[in-house]
């Protein structure tokens, strides 16, 4: 691959990031590959010092904040009329509360996803709580007398231990499960923006 | 290695890289080459969080008939270098409590 195509297959792959982002980008990856060169090394070994592009783009878009993607996005390419501008300010009722919906269902979805960790865990504890009651009650009423009643509240506090401790590593991995699913999320909503931005040029 | 240790060590080397005089992106990973490899999109993400920082300023200037962007060090980024050494004195001297109690106690 020679320089220009690298940095072709680079441009094409940062699109939808801003154009100011992605022209530095480009020129500091085109500086390092002229500079080997000079020092003698042929296009092709400059240019496969500095990795794979798609792995570097991915990368970039990775380290790029969602709202720096999102103002790109819905910045407009040129400056609009003054009768588009009406028309947004007197459409705004409906775009405005069609955007505040559908904001509001990532949201929601988000918040969907952590209330279930939320609650594994408080079953989690629910169940500790539980396993503590069941063996301080089920000892006091041994000390007063009731043995049999005692026991089985003994007994009843052990079981409920012994699902706590399954359900600690059930815990476990659905948190982390969510972390991945969330980020997941992040970067799903990221390469969407993306491709809408693709398809309009 | 721990990721926040290292980034905070690549960030002091850049810096180190362009402290005697002002450089540009290939011969800095030179000069560091022989003691940390870094790749190109490394680095660049690690000069352009120390100029956010404050600590590094850039010019373009034309050379051999392109441009080529050199990096200048700051006030704040010597400051960040110093800040480092008095830091890294401390892990030293607990790095030789570690050592001398685990050879003591074989």
């Amino acid at each position: 691959m020679n320089k220009a195509e690298f940095l072709d297959l680079l441009r094409k792959r940062l699109a939808g990031l801003p154009e100011g982002d992605i022209e530095e980008r480009l020129a500091f990856y085109g500086e390092m590959i002229e500079d080997r060169m000079e020092e003698g090394q042929s296009e092709a070994d400059a240019v496969a010092a500095m990795g794979d592009a798609e792995e570097i783009a991915a990368q970039i878009i990775a380290e790029t904040p969602f709202v720096r993607l999102a103002k790109e996005r819905i910045k407009p390419k040129r400056r609009l009329n003054t009768w588009e501008i009406v028309l947004l300010a007197v459409g705004s009722p409906i775009w405005l509360s069609l955007a505040v919906a559908a904001l509001a269902v990532v949201l929601s979805l988000y918040v969907a996803l952590w209330s279930v960790v939320v609650s594994l865990w408080a079953a989690f504890g629910s169940f500790i709580a539980g396993a503590a009651g069941g063996v301080t009650v089920g000892c006091v009423y041994i000390v007063t007398g009731n043995a049999l009643a005692g026991l089985v509240m003994i007994g009843a506090g052990l079981v409920l231990a012994g699902l706590a401790i399954l359900l600690f590593f059930g815990c476990k991995a659905a948190t982390k499960g969510a972390a991945l699913l969330a980020k997941g999320m992040a970067l799903g909503a990221k390469r969407c923006l993306l491709r809408r931005r693709e398809g309009d040029e | 290695m721990d990721i926040q240790l290292k980034r905070g060590l690549l960030d002091v080397s850049v810096l180190t890289a362009i402290k005697s005089r002002d450089s540009y992106g290939y011969q800095i990973i030179k000069d560091m080459k022989p003691y940390i490899e870094m790749s190109e999109s490394t680095l660049y993400t690690i000069l352009k969080r120390l100029e956010l920082a404050g600590m590094l300023t850039v010019q373009t200037a034309e050379y051999g008939g392109r441009l080529r962007k050199y990096y200048h060090i700051t006030d704040a980024g010597l400051a960040r270098i110093e800040a480092f050494k008095a830091e890294w004195r401390e892990v030293v001297s607990i790095y030789q409590f570690i050592t001398k109690e685990e050879a003591e106690n074989e």
